[in-house]
């Protein structure tokens, strides 16, 4: 497996690269750890003229606290989520997810930005920006713009991500202090994509659920966020009704397709079980 | 004389031999990335070839445009079957009495068949050029189920057979069938199952899987033009057969072929074959005059060279009430793909599958296979197993299983019942196969109470109880298996392939210094044999291990064999080797006997010595007898101290093992987790522990993918869905649990050290362990079988339709 | 297409060579620099067999394009080894503990543990598995190299504490 030929880039700022896109129109393709890039392009299904790598990019790559946001830079890669001391503390769902994401190796350079930006159903953290209600600050040509998780997915690798512009940033509201959170990931083995995912935050005060949002991974081909079963679980105690209705409520929407992960059936169920706890571990963690 | 002052204990701790656990003398150049494997190999000028292959299941080739292809920088030639029909070479005769498409010849019969080869300088070039050839296809209705195939009104698969009613094991009974194979006392077998007590039929097919060593296929072809020899080097389980194999089919002189496997990464049964690779080389090489070098990427590695399994087996089981097998009746429907390429002995073409009676006294049984052609790859290797062993054991181990759950009777009381008895051997079975030894209930009882089994069955009930409470949502499964290999093939009275008779080899050359040199006919790819031959050697000519090289894999210097699969090495070769040390120690005795001026029979062998017998102060050390052997030899003597055996055994080896599984299954995801393995190996006299360990550990762990996830699975228009790593199950180290693992000794009585083999063994026996515990998981809900692999829907859905399950 | 100049720092020597962007990481160490430790196994980035160091992290040298590497400091199985010829404790338990058969994913599989063991020098069992997971082995099954490794871990924290 022999990629096809390109030419090779390495801008040293966001404005060059965005020249570069600009200039080389659609036979461009910006790459950052390359994980899901370099084997489509191994395998010719993606063969780019002009490779524009986004390494040198120091300032895609910093995590840092601003009023009322946590940022990631898109090229921090899954193994920085993983040991940032700030994440653990202010969005612990991050390193939980990272830890189901491939391998270690593939955690070295794949970056979030890539995760997100890529479109890829089976890639577990848009579902997880969809719960945090992040936002991406997008660059173009024509200046900056943002786009909520929960808007930016249209279909298997089609996004709000348009020619020449660039995924740079990912701003994420800070949580309410002792929010509950989870990932529920099933898969055949480490580096498998998901047979069905969930993402859950929620908080909780006095007994009762105050907020609560539900994000699936790889059962559609977009991540979907569950605003029905997050609104369900709001106002309840988290019972077992509750948790029941809202596993209903995400299951409505799964349209999963049969691979060798399952039949459509099948992985609709295990999307409801990976609902169903991640509540109920989300539920254990809330204060 | 020498002055002796180490201990007897002392000198054989030096030898290294039998039965200890040597560090293995291969892994210094492996854990320094010193390797020498195929794709390693760079030669001046080298080529590099690369495959166009046929992206559908079944089609006509109309038209193949090589054109742009050849504009591409650097390549130097595209070869098509109408280049090599002037050479005949455009099919290739099989191992199994058919032919196979070198490059596809009009028609191609499988996703990733081989149509054309990109000659060029280097493989990105190759692959360039690959991308640019433009065949135009006109497809046709693909076959990927064997039933169908064999359906009146099913398309004709292989245009090349059409009229011919009798293939190379006999009559076709339609044009997609290849053979049926018959033994057994069909008239006694239909007896005892209709006056029967109890009957259990069963449907089970063993899947379709690959053995995807980590090293795919691979080979670098060199014909120097000039003297007229042909060099190969190659991923190749039987270099020796690959030399007569590549004379017979290319008209060179077999003295002026030289085919070397260098270190292989791992065969498992893949590199047995020819394949199109080796071939297209190997023409590539002799019309550009220089080498050529192909190496399979993994996705044709997957779709292209050396399926296995692939057995839709219908079983019948007849017993008494209190238990007591009395018939066992077989129809195998073999999947074999397009071509019939599988690797079994010629009078075989379904291999051993007439093991299946299994560790049992059965006293009637009566097997039939029908080979069929598909739409899907040719192979049907011995997976890490001797020839279809591991589907005849899966059979019969599910089938006990299954007649258990009738009988309703504990699973393991039943195999203890229908054992063949310690006294019974040499036992020969219903279906003709002479068991050489075995000890079959001190290993079962061994593991049952390793295992504290009534313990675990007391647990199953406790756990079964909880869940009807609804306490938990796992279920408790308890596998246990107990196989009986045939491996080691093979006597030459049985078998051969392609008229080559299954013996083994080894040359010793003993130097005036006392080391030795041993080449064998065999070739290990990770199995060790560098170090655990010579163990063998040290222990019978008394020279330490350390101070002697195995050497194999060069058909230039080492002996003619027949390689190694179907852990054939230690039972045949292994035995070589012993029988030419025991040469090499026979000479030695007449040399001691005149260094120390006495007759032959004063002496007596005492680990590395000759002694005088009631005088033990007086000795030669072999060491000393090398040296006379090239000064000091008795008159009439040739000098020198070297011996070659070449080994046909007078039967095979029946190594046989106790497993048990304990599986925990989560009914509401499907997932299963082992919670325990227990494997208790009796593979006769053991002569590495170390080594043995090891070999278990990987048997069971390839089980497990087997078992639990692998599967080659094709669509209906014979697209193989699954080509990758990334969807082809291979567990990590966090999948695989950690195993345990136990032993018996009971030698084989014709093995000249008594050793069975090991290597395959936890694959036979861990498939069925792993099956019989998640089918036993569910066996009270009235469970009786369920089709591997037990991946997390196919469980899910069985416990869907025994209504264990919920919702989300 | 127009070749580059290459420049790399591979087992502590400064290397240049001339290739095309698109050529394999892999393919440079392997064909260029005659670093034949590395292997590749699955050609998509699943099995850990290309593994190499690359700036301070395991990465699957079979995906990643020669231009991505350009600047790179690498660790092969090569340079694992002291500049004495004094093995690394993981290869020598490696064989100590049989933590290898045919030997093909075992330059992957050792250089991934450097890197593990550079990170977290105490792994639990549990810890060694989930560190390894990017890297197949087809005939260990994973038990003698999971023990190799921790018994590295206990060689090199001797050797620390007896130069502490």
């Amino acid at each position: 497996m022999i990629p096809a030929s390109f030419e090779y880039h390495r801008p040293r700022s966001v404005q060059e690269a965005l020249a570069l896109l600009a200039t080389h129109g659609d036979g461009a393709r910006v790459v950052a750890g390359g994980h899901s890039l370099v084997p489509m392009m191994k395998l010719r299904m993606a063969r780019p003229d002009h490779l524009v790598d986004l390494q040198e990019l120091a300032e895609l790559r910093q995590i840092r606290s601003e009023t009322g946001y946590l940022v990631i830079g898109a090229m921090t890669t899954q193994h920085e989520l993983i040991g940032s001391e700030l994440l653990a503390a202010k969005c612990p769902i991050l390193r939980e997810t990272s830890l189901l994401i491939a391998d270690p190796q593939v955690r070295y350079c794949g970056t979030l930005g890539g995760n997100v930006a890529n479109g890829d159903p089976g890639n577990d953290m848009p579902a997880v920006m969809m719960v945090l209600a992040a936002s991406y600050r997008i660059a173009g040509a024509g200046g900056e713009r943002q786009v909520a998780a929960r808007d930016f997915y249209r279909g298997t690798f089609a996004t709000a991500l348009q020619e020449g512009e660039i995924l740079t940033e990912i701003r994420i509201p800070v949580l309410a202090a002792g929010h509950g959170y989870a990932y529920e990931k099933q898969k055949r083995k480490v580096g498998d994509y998901a047979t069905a995912a969930a993402a859950v935050v929620l908080s909780r005060t006095g007994g009762k659920c105050t907020a609560a949002s539900v994000a699936l991974t790889n059962v559609a081909d977009t991540p979907l966020f569950a605003a029905d079963a997050g609104a369900a679980l709001v106002g309840t105690a988290l019972d077992a009704k509750a948790i029941a209705q809202a596993v209903r409520l995400a299951q409505k929407i799964a349209r999963p397709s049969p691979d060798g992960r399952g039949p459509a059936d099948f992985r609709t169920h295990v999307a409801g079980v990976m609902v169903r706890r991640a509540i109920e571990r989300a539920a254990g963690r809330a204060a | 004389m020498t002055v002796d002052t180490e201990t007897a204990q002392a000198r054989t701790q030096k030898l290294e031999g039998l039965g200890t656990k040597r560090k293995r003398v291969e892994d210094a150049r492996f854990t320094q990335g010193k390797g020498n494997y195929v794709d390693d190999i760079k030669l001046p000028g080298m080529l590099f070839g690369d495959f166009v292959r046929s992206p559908y299941g079944h089609a006509r080739i109309k038209s193949i445009n090589k054109d742009a292809a050849l504009k591409v920088p650097g390549v130097k030639a595209v070869l098509t079957a109408a280049d090599l029909k002037p050479l005949k070479l455009h099919y290739m005769p099989t191992l199994a009495g058919d032919v196979q498409a070198v490059l596809a010849d009009e028609k191609v019969l499988f996703q990733g068949q081989e149509v054309a080869f990109v000659v060029a300088e280097d493989r990105y070039s190759a692959a360039d050029a690959v991308d640019l050839v433009e065949v135009e296809y006109q497809e046709l209705p693909a076959l990927v189920d064997p039933t169908k195939a064999m359906a009146p009104g099913a398309p004709e698969l292989r245009d090349d057979l059409k009229g011919k009613t009798s293939g190379a094991h006999g009559p076709r009974k339609h044009h997609n069938h290849i053979f049926t194979w018959e033994t057994g006392d069909a008239a006694a077998t239909d007896k005892a199952l209709k006056s029967a007590q109890v009957v259990a039929k069963e449907y089970i097919v063993y899947q379709r899987v690959h053995p995807c060593p980590l090293e795919t296929c691979g080979c670098v072809a060199s014909m120097d033009k000039i003297n007229g020899h042909l060099t190969v080097w190659g991923t190749f389980q039987a270099p020796h057969a690959v030399r007569t194999v590549a004379s017979l089919i290319s008209g060179i002189p077999e003295h002026k072929i030289r085919i070397i496997s260098p270190d292989i990464g791992g065969g498992f049964g893949n590199k047995v074959g020819v394949y199109p690779g080796y071939i297209c080389s190997i023409v590539a090489s002799i019309v550009t005059g220089v080498p050529v070098k192909w190496i399979e990427d993994r996705m044709e590695n997957l779709q292209a060279t050396a399926f296995a399994r692939d057995y839709h087996m219908t079983g019948e089981i007849a017993a008494t009430k209190d238990g007591r097998i009395t018939g066992l009746r077989c129809h195998v429907l073999a999947d074999h793909g397009a071509f019939d390429a599988c690797a079994d002995p010629t009078k075989y073409p379904a291999g051993f599958f007439n093991i299946c009676t299994g560790s049992y006294d059965i006293p009637a049984a009566h097997v039939t296979v029908d080979g069929v052609y598909t739409n899907k790859a040719p192979g049907g290797v011995a997976y890490r197993c001797s020839f279809r062993v591991t589907e005849a054991s899966y059979f019969i181990e599910r089938m006990v299983d299954v007649l258990a759950r009738k009988l309703n009777m504990d699973p393991a009381e039943l195999r203890r019942k229908n054992f063949i008895r310690k006294e019974q051997f040499p036992y020969t079975s219903a279906l003709g196969w002479e068991y050489d030894s075995g000890d079959y209930h001190t290993a079962l009882d061994k593991a049952l109470k390793a295992v504290d089994y009534p313990g675990l069955r007391s647990e199953q009930k406790r756990n079964r109880e909880a869940f009807a409470r609804g306490e938990t949502r796992k279920l408790m499964g308890i596998g246990v298996s107990f196989f009986t290999e045939i491996v080691g093939a093979g006597p030459i009275k049985n078998c051969d392939i392609l008229g080559l008779g299954m013996f083994d080899s080894c040359e010793i050359r003993v130097h005036p210094t006392g080391s030795a040199i041993a080449r064998l006919g065999t070739i290990s790819q990770g199995q060790g044999h560098a170090t655990t031959f010579a163990q063998i050697l040290a222990t019978e000519i008394g020279i330490p291990a350390s101070n002697i090289t195995v050497e194999e894999g060069d058909t230039d210097t080492a002996p003619y064999g027949l390689g190694t699969y179907g852990s054939r090495s230690t039972p045949v070769a292994g035995a070589a080797t012993a029988m030419a040390g025991r040469k090499i120690r026979a000479k030695a005795q007449m040399i001691a006997a005149y260094l120390l001026e006495v007759h032959d029979d004063d002496l007596e062998w005492d680990i590395d010595r000759f002694r005088v017998k009631g005088a033990p102060e007086r000795f030669k050390t072999m060491a000393e007898i090398a040296f006379s052997a090239y000064n000091k030899v008795p008159p009439g003597m040739e000098p020198g101290l070297e011996a070659v055996s070449y080994y046909d055994p007078p039967n095979m080896t029946y190594p046989f093992g106790a497993y048990v599984c304990v599986v925990d299954v989560d009914v509401d995801t499907g997932i299963t987790e082992v919670r325990r393995f227990y494997a208790l190996d009796d593979c006769g006299t053991r002569i590495n522990p170390m080594i043995i360990e090891g070999q278990v550990h990987g048997g069971l762990t390839e089980a497990l993918a087997i078992a639990m996830g692998q599967e080659m699975a094709y669509d209906e228009l014979g697209n193989l869905k699954n080509a990758s790593l990334l969807d082809f199950f291979l567990p990590t180290a966090v999948e695989t649990p950690a195993w345990e693992t136990d032993y018996t000794t009971t030698p084989s009585p014709h093995h000249p050290i008594g050793a069975k083999g090991v290597g395959e063994s936890p694959n036979v026996g861990g498939v069925s362990a792993f099956s019989n515990a998640v089918n036993d998981a569910f066996a009270h809900a009235g469970l009786t079988h369920t089709q591997m692999p037990h991946d997390h829907w196919r469980v899910w859905k069985t416990a869907e339709r025994l209504k264990l399950t919920a919702a989300a | 297409m127009s070749k580059m100049h290459l420049k790399l720092k591979v087992n502590n020597r400064d290397v240049e060579t001339l290739t095309e962007p698109r050529t394999l990481l892999i393919h440079v160490l392997r064909e260029q620099l005659g670093l034949t430790g590395p292997h590749i196994g699955c050609d998509t980035s699943h099995c850990g067999a290309c593994t190499v160091d690359m700036n301070g992290r395991s990465v699957k040298s079979c995906t990643v394009l020669a231009a991505q590497a350009d600047g790179a400091t690498l660790l092969t199985i090569e340079g694992m080894a002291s500049p004495d010829g004094t093995l690394h404790a993981l290869q020598e338990s490696f064989r100590t503990h049989h933590g290898l058969q045919c030997g093909f994913c075992t330059p992957g599989m050792i250089t991934r543990a450097y890197r593990l063991l550079q990170e977290n020098p105490n792994p639990t069992e549990a810890e060694i598995r989930f560190g390894i997971s990017g890297n197949l082995c087809r005939c260990t099954g994973y038990q003698n190299i999971v023990k190799a490794i921790r018994a590295a871990a206990d060689t090199l924290a001797s050797v620390k504490e007896a130069a502490e």
